[in-house]
Protein backbone atom coordinates (compact mmCIF):
# COMPACT_ATOMS: atom_id res chain seq x y z
CA UNK A 1 0.00 0.00 0.00
CA UNK A 2 1.08 3.32 -0.92
CA UNK A 3 0.67 5.81 1.68
CA UNK A 4 1.07 9.95 1.76
CA UNK A 5 0.80 11.94 4.85
CA UNK A 6 0.82 15.75 4.66
CA UNK A 7 2.18 18.15 7.10
CA UNK A 8 2.46 21.14 8.45
CA UNK A 9 4.85 23.02 11.13
CA UNK A 10 2.68 24.90 13.40
CA UNK A 11 3.55 26.59 17.16
CA UNK A 12 2.89 24.42 19.76
CA UNK A 13 -0.90 24.67 21.11
CA UNK A 14 0.72 26.37 24.42
CA UNK A 15 2.04 29.65 22.30
CA UNK A 16 0.82 33.03 23.24
CA UNK A 17 0.84 34.63 19.68
CA UNK A 18 1.88 38.18 18.91
CA UNK A 19 0.56 40.16 16.14
CA UNK A 20 3.26 42.67 14.62
CA UNK A 21 2.28 46.36 15.16
CA UNK A 22 1.59 46.95 11.45
CA UNK A 23 -0.61 43.70 11.29
CA UNK A 24 1.33 42.45 8.56
CA UNK A 25 1.17 38.85 10.44
CA UNK A 26 2.37 37.73 13.57
CA UNK A 27 5.52 38.19 15.54
CA UNK A 28 7.66 34.45 15.51
CA UNK A 29 9.80 35.27 18.04
CA UNK A 30 10.70 32.47 20.55
CA UNK A 31 7.87 30.49 19.27
CA UNK A 32 8.28 26.43 20.13
CA UNK A 33 7.34 24.66 16.46
CA UNK A 34 5.85 21.04 16.38
CA UNK A 35 4.07 18.84 13.75
CA UNK A 36 0.36 20.18 13.32
CA UNK A 37 -0.97 17.77 15.82
CA UNK A 38 -3.74 16.70 13.59
CA UNK A 39 -1.22 15.95 10.83
CA UNK A 40 -0.03 13.65 13.81
CA UNK A 41 -2.46 11.40 13.76
CA UNK A 42 -2.43 11.21 10.07
CA UNK A 43 1.13 10.49 10.40
CA UNK A 44 0.03 7.93 12.87
CA UNK A 45 -2.53 6.27 10.92
CA UNK A 46 -0.49 5.81 7.44
CA UNK A 47 2.47 4.04 10.18
CA UNK A 48 -0.28 1.34 11.06
CA UNK A 49 -1.60 0.82 7.76
CA UNK A 50 1.69 0.08 6.57
CA UNK A 51 2.46 -2.01 9.92
CA UNK A 52 -0.63 -3.68 8.53
CA UNK A 53 -0.48 -3.95 4.75
CA UNK A 54 3.07 -3.10 3.92
CA UNK A 55 4.02 -0.71 1.11
CA UNK A 56 5.61 2.52 2.27
CA UNK A 57 4.90 5.80 3.73
CA UNK A 58 5.61 8.83 1.94
CA UNK A 59 5.99 12.13 4.00
CA UNK A 60 5.14 15.96 2.22
CA UNK A 61 5.43 19.08 3.46
CA UNK A 62 5.50 22.69 2.58
CA UNK A 63 7.49 25.01 4.33
CA UNK A 64 10.54 27.57 5.03
CA UNK A 65 13.48 26.00 6.10
CA UNK A 66 12.55 25.33 10.02
CA UNK A 67 9.94 23.09 8.34
CA UNK A 68 12.22 20.41 7.48
CA UNK A 69 12.28 19.71 11.24
CA UNK A 70 8.65 18.58 11.30
CA UNK A 71 8.93 16.01 8.06
CA UNK A 72 12.43 14.50 10.13
CA UNK A 73 10.11 14.35 13.02
CA UNK A 74 7.42 12.13 10.75
CA UNK A 75 10.71 10.24 9.49
CA UNK A 76 11.69 9.59 12.50
CA UNK A 77 8.31 7.98 13.71
CA UNK A 78 8.97 5.21 10.67
CA UNK A 79 7.95 6.97 7.57
CA UNK A 80 10.19 5.69 4.54
CA UNK A 81 11.04 9.21 2.52
CA UNK A 82 9.83 12.69 2.43
CA UNK A 83 9.17 15.25 -0.41
CA UNK A 84 10.12 18.90 0.95
CA UNK A 85 8.52 21.59 -0.41
CA UNK A 86 10.49 24.73 -0.35
CA UNK A 87 10.37 27.81 -2.25
CA UNK A 88 10.40 31.58 -0.88
CA UNK A 89 8.00 31.97 -3.65
CA UNK A 90 5.21 29.69 -1.25
CA UNK A 91 5.51 31.99 1.67
CA UNK A 92 2.55 33.96 1.85
CA UNK A 93 0.11 31.55 -0.18
CA UNK A 94 -3.01 30.58 0.83
CA UNK A 95 -4.95 27.06 0.64
CA UNK A 96 -5.47 26.63 -2.86
CA UNK A 97 -1.76 27.21 -3.96
CA UNK A 98 -0.32 24.92 -1.07
CA UNK A 99 -3.04 22.21 -2.77
CA UNK A 100 -1.94 22.76 -6.05
CA UNK A 101 2.03 22.39 -4.59
CA UNK A 102 0.99 19.51 -3.40
CA UNK A 103 -1.32 17.90 -5.58
CA UNK A 104 1.79 18.39 -7.98
CA UNK A 105 4.11 16.64 -5.94
CA UNK A 106 1.97 13.91 -4.70
CA UNK A 107 0.60 13.10 -8.80
CA UNK A 108 4.14 12.20 -9.51
CA UNK A 109 4.34 9.16 -7.16
CA UNK A 110 1.65 6.49 -6.16
CA UNK A 111 -0.58 6.76 -3.50
CA UNK A 112 -3.60 4.79 -2.13
CA UNK A 113 -4.70 7.01 0.54
CA UNK A 114 -3.47 10.24 1.25
CA UNK A 115 -3.44 11.41 4.81
CA UNK A 116 -3.77 15.33 6.19
CA UNK A 117 -5.04 17.15 8.95
CA UNK A 118 -8.27 18.02 9.29
CA UNK A 119 -7.06 21.67 9.84
CA UNK A 120 -3.66 23.35 10.85
CA UNK A 121 -3.86 24.55 14.21
CA UNK A 122 -2.18 27.94 12.88
CA UNK A 123 -4.57 29.37 10.39
CA UNK A 124 -7.54 27.35 11.26
CA UNK A 125 -8.90 27.02 7.50
CA UNK A 126 -9.17 23.18 6.94
CA UNK A 127 -9.41 23.83 3.46
CA UNK A 128 -6.22 21.74 2.14
CA UNK A 129 -7.41 18.20 2.21
CA UNK A 130 -10.33 18.99 0.25
CA UNK A 131 -8.71 21.06 -2.18
CA UNK A 132 -6.16 18.38 -2.39
CA UNK A 133 -8.68 15.63 -3.07
CA UNK A 134 -10.48 18.02 -5.87
CA UNK A 135 -6.99 18.53 -7.68
CA UNK A 136 -6.29 14.66 -7.72
CA UNK A 137 -9.79 14.14 -8.78
CA UNK A 138 -10.37 11.85 -5.85
CA UNK A 139 -12.78 11.51 -3.36
CA UNK A 140 -11.94 12.53 0.57
CA UNK A 141 -13.71 11.86 3.94
CA UNK A 142 -13.07 14.49 6.10
CA UNK A 143 -12.34 14.87 10.37
CA UNK A 144 -12.18 11.08 10.41
CA UNK A 145 -11.69 8.81 13.80
CA UNK A 146 -11.41 5.65 12.70
CA UNK A 147 -10.95 3.75 9.26
CA UNK A 148 -10.83 0.55 8.11
CA UNK A 149 -9.72 -0.67 4.72
CA UNK A 150 -11.67 -3.27 2.76
CA UNK A 151 -9.80 -4.26 -0.40
CA UNK A 152 -10.08 -1.31 -2.50
CA UNK A 153 -12.09 0.58 -0.26
CA UNK A 154 -12.13 2.18 3.49
CA UNK A 155 -14.75 2.62 5.76
CA UNK A 156 -14.27 5.62 7.83
CA UNK A 157 -15.83 6.97 10.75
CA UNK A 158 -17.02 11.06 10.92
CA UNK A 159 -18.27 12.79 13.74
CA UNK A 160 -20.93 15.96 12.44
CA UNK A 161 -22.76 17.49 15.01
CA UNK A 162 -25.36 14.91 17.21
CA UNK A 163 -24.30 11.97 15.14
CA UNK A 164 -21.87 9.67 13.51
CA UNK A 165 -21.75 8.69 10.09
CA UNK A 166 -20.16 5.71 8.17
CA UNK A 167 -18.64 6.24 5.23
CA UNK A 168 -17.37 4.58 2.24
CA UNK A 169 -15.23 5.46 -0.58
CA UNK A 170 -12.70 3.59 -3.33
CA UNK A 171 -9.08 4.08 -3.41
CA UNK A 172 -7.41 6.33 -3.38
CA UNK A 173 -8.53 8.85 -1.05
CA UNK A 174 -7.87 11.70 1.06
CA UNK A 175 -8.66 10.80 4.70
CA UNK A 176 -8.34 13.75 6.96
CA UNK A 177 -7.59 13.25 10.84
CA UNK A 178 -9.27 14.22 13.46
CA UNK A 179 -8.25 13.64 16.98
CA UNK A 180 -9.56 10.39 18.75
CA UNK A 181 -8.03 8.88 15.55
CA UNK A 182 -5.24 6.86 17.60
CA UNK A 183 -2.38 7.78 19.84
CA UNK A 184 0.44 8.77 17.92
CA UNK A 185 3.50 7.02 18.85
CA UNK A 186 7.06 8.98 20.05
CA UNK A 187 10.17 8.96 17.55
CA UNK A 188 12.69 6.56 19.44
CA UNK A 189 16.09 7.53 19.46
CA UNK A 190 17.70 4.97 17.17
CA UNK A 191 13.90 5.95 14.96
CA UNK A 192 16.12 9.88 15.08
CA UNK A 193 19.19 8.58 13.92
CA UNK A 194 17.70 6.57 10.92
CA UNK A 195 15.73 9.32 9.87
CA UNK A 196 18.97 11.29 8.95
CA UNK A 197 19.55 8.72 6.52
CA UNK A 198 16.14 9.06 4.73
CA UNK A 199 15.68 10.16 1.46
CA UNK A 200 13.96 13.45 1.53
CA UNK A 201 13.90 15.31 -2.66
CA UNK A 202 13.99 18.87 -2.04
CA UNK A 203 11.26 20.56 -4.48
CA UNK A 204 10.72 24.16 -5.75
CA UNK A 205 7.55 25.98 -7.78
CA UNK A 206 9.00 25.55 -10.67
CA UNK A 207 10.24 22.15 -10.22
CA UNK A 208 7.14 21.28 -9.61
CA UNK A 209 5.33 23.10 -12.14
CA UNK A 210 3.31 25.40 -10.25
CA UNK A 211 2.74 28.71 -10.62
CA UNK A 212 1.30 31.08 -7.89
CA UNK A 213 -1.68 32.21 -7.91
CA UNK A 214 -2.87 33.63 -4.49
CA UNK A 215 -6.90 33.59 -4.16
CA UNK A 216 -7.11 35.00 -0.83
CA UNK A 217 -4.80 36.75 1.45
CA UNK A 218 -4.88 38.01 4.93
CA UNK A 219 -4.89 41.35 4.27
CA UNK A 220 -4.37 42.77 8.52
CA UNK A 221 -3.89 40.25 11.28
CA UNK A 222 -5.03 41.97 14.50
CA UNK A 223 -5.17 40.97 18.06
CA UNK A 224 -8.39 39.22 19.56
CA UNK A 225 -10.90 41.95 20.44
CA UNK A 226 -10.82 43.32 24.31
CA UNK A 227 -12.68 42.05 26.77
CA UNK A 228 -14.30 44.25 29.29
CA UNK A 229 -12.93 43.38 32.59
CA UNK A 230 -15.19 41.01 34.72
CA UNK A 231 -16.68 40.85 37.97
CA UNK A 232 -15.53 38.57 41.28
CA UNK A 233 -18.48 37.75 42.87
CA UNK A 234 -17.97 37.91 46.69
CA UNK A 235 -19.88 36.58 49.53
CA UNK A 236 -19.80 34.95 52.82
CA UNK A 237 -21.17 31.79 51.38
CA UNK A 238 -21.00 29.36 48.14
CA UNK A 239 -25.34 29.46 48.50
CA UNK A 240 -24.58 33.21 48.53
CA UNK A 241 -22.31 33.67 45.45
CA UNK A 242 -24.29 31.21 43.98
CA UNK A 243 -27.47 33.01 43.82
CA UNK A 244 -25.82 36.64 43.33
CA UNK A 245 -24.26 34.99 39.92
CA UNK A 246 -27.72 33.64 39.10
CA UNK A 247 -29.51 36.53 39.85
CA UNK A 248 -26.70 38.39 37.23
CA UNK A 249 -26.75 35.75 34.48
CA UNK A 250 -30.70 36.39 34.17
CA UNK A 251 -30.82 40.20 35.26
CA UNK A 252 -27.77 41.75 33.75
CA UNK A 253 -26.14 39.38 31.43
CA UNK A 254 -30.30 38.20 30.38
CA UNK A 255 -28.50 34.91 29.05
CA UNK A 256 -30.37 32.45 31.09
CA UNK B 1 -19.66 40.38 -13.78
CA UNK B 2 -20.06 38.35 -11.05
CA UNK B 3 -23.06 39.98 -9.30
CA UNK B 4 -25.51 38.62 -6.12
CA UNK B 5 -24.80 37.28 -2.71
CA UNK B 6 -25.37 33.48 -2.63
CA UNK B 7 -25.64 31.27 0.53
CA UNK B 8 -25.55 27.39 0.32
CA UNK B 9 -28.94 26.68 2.62
CA UNK B 10 -28.30 23.49 5.22
CA UNK B 11 -31.09 21.27 5.88
CA UNK B 12 -30.92 17.82 7.93
CA UNK B 13 -33.40 15.02 8.05
CA UNK B 14 -36.18 17.66 6.00
CA UNK B 15 -35.80 20.68 8.01
CA UNK B 16 -33.05 24.05 7.30
CA UNK B 17 -30.83 24.02 10.19
CA UNK B 18 -31.02 27.81 12.11
CA UNK B 19 -27.43 28.52 10.55
CA UNK B 20 -29.24 28.99 7.35
CA UNK B 21 -31.22 31.68 8.54
CA UNK B 22 -27.97 33.12 9.87
CA UNK B 23 -26.18 33.00 6.29
CA UNK B 24 -29.86 34.02 4.70
CA UNK B 25 -29.68 37.53 7.03
CA UNK B 26 -26.23 37.87 6.69
CA UNK B 27 -26.89 38.08 2.78
CA UNK B 28 -29.57 39.92 2.87
CA UNK B 29 -27.42 42.35 4.72
CA UNK B 30 -24.27 42.01 2.12
CA UNK B 31 -26.31 42.35 -0.46
CA UNK B 32 -28.53 45.72 0.39
CA UNK B 33 -24.99 47.37 0.92
CA UNK B 34 -24.19 46.26 -2.90
CA UNK B 35 -27.90 47.03 -4.41
CA UNK B 36 -27.63 43.24 -5.44
CA UNK B 37 -29.95 39.70 -5.03
CA UNK B 38 -29.99 37.32 -2.36
CA UNK B 39 -30.20 34.03 -4.17
CA UNK B 40 -29.89 30.60 -2.34
CA UNK B 41 -29.32 26.88 -2.95
CA UNK B 42 -31.31 24.07 -1.25
CA UNK B 43 -30.21 20.83 -1.95
CA UNK B 44 -31.78 17.14 -0.64
CA UNK B 45 -34.89 15.30 -1.63
CA UNK B 46 -38.52 16.02 -0.38
CA UNK B 47 -37.37 19.89 -0.03
CA UNK B 48 -39.10 21.92 -1.67
CA UNK B 49 -41.30 22.87 0.57
CA UNK B 50 -38.46 24.60 3.00
CA UNK B 51 -37.77 26.96 -0.39
CA UNK B 52 -40.28 29.28 1.30
CA UNK B 53 -39.19 29.59 4.91
CA UNK B 54 -35.65 31.17 3.53
CA UNK B 55 -38.05 33.78 2.05
CA UNK B 56 -38.65 34.66 5.40
CA UNK B 57 -35.16 35.73 6.33
CA UNK B 58 -34.68 37.70 3.17
CA UNK B 59 -33.55 35.63 0.18
CA UNK B 60 -34.72 36.90 -2.95
CA UNK B 61 -34.50 33.52 -4.86
CA UNK B 62 -33.87 30.11 -4.39
CA UNK B 63 -32.75 27.27 -6.22
CA UNK B 64 -33.67 24.03 -5.95
CA UNK B 65 -32.64 20.69 -6.51
CA UNK B 66 -34.45 18.11 -5.30
CA UNK B 67 -32.86 14.78 -6.38
CA UNK B 68 -32.60 11.36 -4.81
CA UNK B 69 -28.99 11.60 -5.36
CA UNK B 70 -28.87 14.59 -3.02
CA UNK B 71 -29.97 12.60 0.30
CA UNK B 72 -27.95 12.06 2.14
CA UNK B 73 -25.10 14.33 1.96
CA UNK B 74 -22.31 13.37 0.57
CA UNK B 75 -19.48 15.42 -0.84
CA UNK B 76 -19.36 14.81 -4.12
CA UNK B 77 -22.97 15.06 -5.01
CA UNK B 78 -23.13 18.45 -3.39
CA UNK B 79 -20.36 19.93 -4.78
CA UNK B 80 -21.06 18.79 -8.26
CA UNK B 81 -24.48 20.59 -8.01
CA UNK B 82 -23.30 23.68 -6.71
CA UNK B 83 -20.25 23.80 -8.33
CA UNK B 84 -22.78 23.73 -11.86
CA UNK B 85 -25.26 25.97 -10.32
CA UNK B 86 -22.51 28.60 -9.52
CA UNK B 87 -20.59 28.52 -12.76
CA UNK B 88 -23.82 29.02 -14.66
CA UNK B 89 -25.01 32.39 -12.52
CA UNK B 90 -21.38 33.78 -11.46
CA UNK B 91 -22.35 35.08 -8.18
CA UNK B 92 -19.77 37.41 -6.78
CA UNK B 93 -19.86 36.58 -3.05
CA UNK B 94 -21.10 32.90 -1.88
CA UNK B 95 -21.01 31.81 1.88
CA UNK B 96 -21.77 28.34 3.70
CA UNK B 97 -22.17 27.59 7.26
CA UNK B 98 -18.72 26.41 9.34
CA UNK B 99 -20.81 23.34 10.45
CA UNK B 100 -19.25 20.18 9.74
CA UNK B 101 -21.45 19.50 6.19
CA UNK B 102 -20.59 23.42 5.15
CA UNK B 103 -16.67 22.90 5.95
CA UNK B 104 -16.64 19.46 3.54
CA UNK B 105 -18.42 21.15 1.32
CA UNK B 106 -17.05 24.48 0.92
CA UNK B 107 -13.83 23.52 1.13
CA UNK B 108 -14.51 20.94 -1.99
CA UNK B 109 -15.80 24.02 -3.76
CA UNK B 110 -12.55 25.85 -3.53
CA UNK B 111 -10.80 23.44 -5.63
CA UNK B 112 -14.02 23.01 -7.76
CA UNK B 113 -14.19 26.47 -8.80
CA UNK B 114 -10.54 27.59 -7.86
CA UNK B 115 -11.43 30.32 -5.93
CA UNK B 116 -9.76 31.68 -1.91
CA UNK B 117 -12.10 31.05 1.21
CA UNK B 118 -12.37 32.62 4.64
CA UNK B 119 -13.81 29.93 6.73
CA UNK B 120 -15.16 30.04 10.34
CA UNK B 121 -15.90 33.79 10.28
CA UNK B 122 -16.93 35.80 12.66
CA UNK B 123 -17.90 39.36 10.76
CA UNK B 124 -18.23 39.99 7.30
CA UNK B 125 -18.86 43.04 5.71
CA UNK B 126 -18.45 44.81 2.13
CA UNK B 127 -15.83 47.17 1.70
CA UNK B 128 -15.25 49.37 -1.78
CA UNK B 129 -17.09 46.64 -3.22
CA UNK B 130 -15.38 43.27 -2.33
CA UNK B 131 -16.33 41.04 0.66
CA UNK B 132 -13.88 41.50 3.43
CA UNK B 133 -14.03 38.83 5.93
CA UNK B 134 -12.62 38.23 10.19
CA UNK B 135 -12.00 35.15 11.10
CA UNK B 136 -10.28 33.61 13.86
CA UNK B 137 -7.01 32.64 13.67
CA UNK B 138 -4.65 30.03 16.09
CA UNK B 139 -8.20 29.44 17.85
CA UNK B 140 -8.50 32.94 18.23
CA UNK B 141 -5.07 34.12 19.86
CA UNK B 142 -5.58 36.59 16.58
CA UNK B 143 -8.05 37.39 14.05
CA UNK B 144 -7.25 37.47 9.95
CA UNK B 145 -9.03 40.23 7.49
CA UNK B 146 -9.59 38.16 4.73
CA UNK B 147 -9.94 39.16 1.30
CA UNK B 148 -10.01 37.48 -1.89
CA UNK B 149 -9.40 38.16 -5.82
CA UNK B 150 -11.13 35.75 -7.07
CA UNK B 151 -14.80 34.82 -7.54
CA UNK B 152 -17.24 34.02 -6.02
CA UNK B 153 -15.22 35.23 -2.74
CA UNK B 154 -16.48 32.91 -0.40
CA UNK B 155 -16.89 32.51 3.22
CA UNK B 156 -17.84 29.83 5.97
CA UNK B 157 -19.75 31.78 8.88
CA UNK B 158 -19.44 30.50 12.27
CA UNK B 159 -22.71 29.27 13.50
CA UNK B 160 -24.47 31.68 16.73
CA UNK B 161 -22.09 34.72 15.80
CA UNK B 162 -24.65 35.74 13.19
CA UNK B 163 -28.24 37.65 13.95
CA UNK B 164 -30.81 35.73 11.71
CA UNK B 165 -33.00 38.45 11.08
CA UNK B 166 -36.80 38.07 10.11
CA UNK B 167 -37.45 39.82 6.98
CA UNK B 168 -40.59 38.53 4.97
CA UNK B 169 -40.27 37.93 1.11
CA UNK B 170 -42.26 35.91 -1.20
CA UNK B 171 -38.98 34.35 -2.85
CA UNK B 172 -38.66 33.21 -6.39
CA UNK B 173 -38.42 28.97 -6.53
CA UNK B 174 -36.28 28.17 -9.43
CA UNK B 175 -36.17 24.46 -10.22
CA UNK B 176 -32.74 23.02 -11.52
CA UNK B 177 -31.07 19.60 -12.91
CA UNK B 178 -27.96 19.36 -10.47
CA UNK B 179 -26.32 16.92 -13.30
CA UNK B 180 -25.45 14.11 -11.41
CA UNK B 181 -24.32 11.01 -12.76
CA UNK B 182 -24.35 8.32 -10.33
CA UNK B 183 -21.26 6.55 -12.25
CA UNK B 184 -19.01 9.92 -10.58
CA UNK B 185 -20.47 9.74 -7.25
CA UNK B 186 -17.80 7.67 -5.44
CA UNK B 187 -18.51 8.15 -1.50
CA UNK B 188 -21.94 6.33 0.39
CA UNK B 189 -23.18 6.86 3.85
CA UNK B 190 -23.74 3.52 4.70
CA UNK B 191 -25.16 4.37 8.56
CA UNK B 192 -26.04 7.60 10.59
CA UNK B 193 -25.92 6.69 14.27
CA UNK B 194 -27.28 9.51 16.02
CA UNK B 195 -26.28 10.33 19.46
CA UNK B 196 -28.31 8.66 22.04
CA UNK B 197 -28.17 12.03 25.13
CA UNK B 198 -29.97 14.22 22.51
CA UNK B 199 -28.21 17.19 23.50
CA UNK B 200 -27.20 20.16 21.09
CA UNK B 201 -23.61 19.75 19.83
CA UNK B 202 -21.28 21.94 21.62
CA UNK B 203 -20.70 23.95 18.18
CA UNK B 204 -24.43 24.78 18.20
CA UNK B 205 -25.12 25.26 21.92
CA UNK B 206 -26.30 28.75 23.28
CA UNK B 207 -25.04 27.63 27.10
CA UNK B 208 -22.39 25.06 27.88
CA UNK B 209 -21.50 24.27 30.96
CA UNK B 210 -17.73 22.80 31.19
CA UNK B 211 -15.80 20.90 33.61
CA UNK B 212 -11.96 20.14 33.81
CA UNK B 213 -9.02 18.86 36.16
CA UNK B 214 -11.17 20.34 38.92
CA UNK B 215 -13.40 18.47 38.71
CA UNK B 216 -11.40 15.51 40.16
CA UNK B 217 -12.73 12.31 38.34
CA UNK B 218 -15.53 11.26 36.12
CA UNK B 219 -18.05 10.50 38.12
CA UNK B 220 -18.71 14.63 39.96
CA UNK B 221 -19.97 15.37 36.09
CA UNK B 222 -23.13 14.17 37.44
CA UNK B 223 -22.89 18.18 39.32
CA UNK B 224 -22.33 19.50 35.97
CA UNK B 225 -25.13 17.64 34.01
CA UNK B 226 -27.77 18.41 36.47
CA UNK B 227 -26.70 22.17 36.04
CA UNK B 228 -26.92 21.67 32.40
CA UNK B 229 -30.30 20.20 33.05
CA UNK B 230 -31.84 22.98 34.27
CA UNK B 231 -30.45 25.55 32.03
CA UNK B 232 -31.10 23.39 29.20
CA UNK B 233 -27.08 23.44 28.20
CA UNK B 234 -24.72 21.05 26.87
CA UNK B 235 -21.35 19.82 28.86
CA UNK B 236 -18.55 20.28 27.96
CA UNK B 237 -14.81 19.62 29.08
CA UNK B 238 -10.80 20.30 28.66
CA UNK B 239 -8.20 18.63 27.30
CA UNK B 240 -7.33 17.99 30.99
CA UNK B 241 -10.08 15.80 31.11
CA UNK B 242 -10.75 14.35 28.46
CA UNK B 243 -6.81 13.07 28.10
CA UNK B 244 -7.73 11.78 31.01
CA UNK B 245 -10.61 9.85 29.95
CA UNK B 246 -13.22 11.26 32.11
CA UNK B 247 -14.85 12.62 28.99
CA UNK B 248 -15.07 11.91 25.42
CA UNK B 249 -13.68 13.21 22.87
CA UNK B 250 -16.49 15.16 20.86
CA UNK B 251 -16.66 16.86 24.44
CA UNK B 252 -13.36 18.61 24.39
CA UNK B 253 -13.49 22.59 23.78
CA UNK B 254 -10.19 24.18 22.86
CA UNK B 255 -7.51 24.65 20.03
CA UNK B 256 -7.43 20.74 19.47
CA UNK B 257 -10.78 19.93 20.21
CA UNK B 258 -14.32 22.61 19.56
CA UNK B 259 -14.06 25.91 19.06
CA UNK B 260 -17.18 27.28 20.36
CA UNK B 261 -19.43 30.30 20.69
CA UNK B 262 -22.28 30.11 22.90
CA UNK B 263 -24.50 32.81 24.74
CA UNK B 264 -22.87 31.46 28.03
CA UNK B 265 -19.85 29.32 28.82
CA UNK B 266 -20.00 28.89 32.69
CA UNK B 267 -16.54 26.92 33.07
CA UNK B 268 -15.98 24.93 36.43
CA UNK B 269 -12.57 23.81 37.57
CA UNK B 270 -11.49 24.63 34.29
CA UNK B 271 -7.53 26.88 35.31
CA UNK B 272 -7.68 28.44 31.67
CA UNK B 273 -4.97 27.30 29.57
CA UNK B 274 -4.23 29.40 26.52
CA UNK B 275 -5.50 26.37 24.07
CA UNK B 276 -8.44 26.00 26.24
CA UNK B 277 -9.57 29.99 26.22
CA UNK B 278 -8.88 30.29 22.44
CA UNK B 279 -11.56 27.87 21.96
CA UNK B 280 -14.14 29.50 24.34
CA UNK B 281 -12.82 32.89 23.86
CA UNK B 282 -15.88 34.26 21.71
CA UNK B 283 -18.26 33.29 23.83
CA UNK B 284 -20.72 35.93 24.94
CA UNK B 285 -20.56 35.76 28.36
CA UNK B 286 -18.11 33.51 30.40
CA UNK B 287 -18.35 32.11 33.79
CA UNK B 288 -15.84 30.87 36.05
CA UNK B 289 -15.83 28.87 39.17
CA UNK B 290 -12.55 27.59 40.74
CA UNK B 291 -11.00 27.99 43.98
CA UNK B 292 -7.39 29.15 42.71
CA UNK B 293 -8.14 33.12 42.71
CA UNK B 294 -5.09 33.19 40.37
CA UNK B 295 -6.79 30.94 37.74
CA UNK B 296 -6.15 32.74 34.25
CA UNK B 297 -10.04 31.86 33.18
CA UNK B 298 -10.41 34.65 35.80
CA UNK B 299 -9.38 37.45 33.65
CA UNK B 300 -10.98 35.94 30.29
CA UNK B 301 -14.56 35.76 32.58
CA UNK B 302 -17.41 38.78 33.32
CA UNK B 303 -18.65 36.60 36.70
CA UNK B 304 -16.03 34.78 38.58
CA UNK B 305 -16.98 33.31 41.90
CA UNK B 306 -13.40 32.25 43.65
CA UNK B 307 -14.88 28.77 45.89
CA UNK B 308 -15.13 25.10 46.04
CA UNK B 309 -17.41 24.43 42.89
CA UNK B 310 -18.46 21.30 44.71
CA UNK B 311 -20.73 23.79 47.05
CA UNK B 312 -21.08 26.54 44.34
CA UNK B 313 -22.62 24.38 41.74
CA UNK B 314 -25.24 22.41 43.17
CA UNK B 315 -26.34 25.77 44.33
CA UNK B 316 -26.44 27.50 41.66
CA UNK B 317 -28.04 24.72 40.29
CA UNK B 318 -30.72 24.83 42.72
CA UNK B 319 -30.96 28.89 42.36
CA UNK B 320 -31.50 28.57 38.06
CA UNK B 321 -34.17 25.99 39.38
CA UNK B 322 -35.90 28.55 41.19
CA UNK B 323 -35.81 31.29 38.74
CA UNK B 324 -36.54 29.64 36.05
CA UNK B 325 -39.93 27.74 37.73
Amino acid sequence: MNIVACVKQVPDTETLIKVKPDGSGIDETGIKWVMNPYDEFGVEEALRLKEKYGGDVTIVTLGPARALEALRTALAMGADKGIYINDPAFDVVDAFTVATALAAAIKGIPHDIIFCGQRAIDDDSGQVGAILAELLGIPQVAVVTKIDVEGKTIKAIRPIEGAQLLIETPLPCVVTAQKGLNEPRYASLPGIMKAKKKPVDVKGASGLGVSIDVKSKIARTLPPPARPPGKIICGEEPAEKARELAKLLREEAKVI
Amino acid sequence: MAKGVWIVAEQRYGALRKISFELASTARKLADQLGEEVGAILLGSGIEGLAGELGKYGVDKVYVADNALLEPYTTDAHAAAVARLVKENNPSILLFGASAQGKDLSARLVGKLATGMATDCVDVKVVDGKLLALRPMYAGKCYGEVLTSSFPQMASLRPNVFPAIENSKTPEIIKFDPGLDPGQLKTKVLEVQKDTAGKVDLTEANIIVSGGRGMKGPENYVLLEELADVLGATVGASRAAVDAGWRPQKDQVGQTGKIVSPNLYIACGISGAIQHLAGMGTSKYIVAINKDPDAPIFARADYGIVDDLFKVVPELTKEVKKLLA
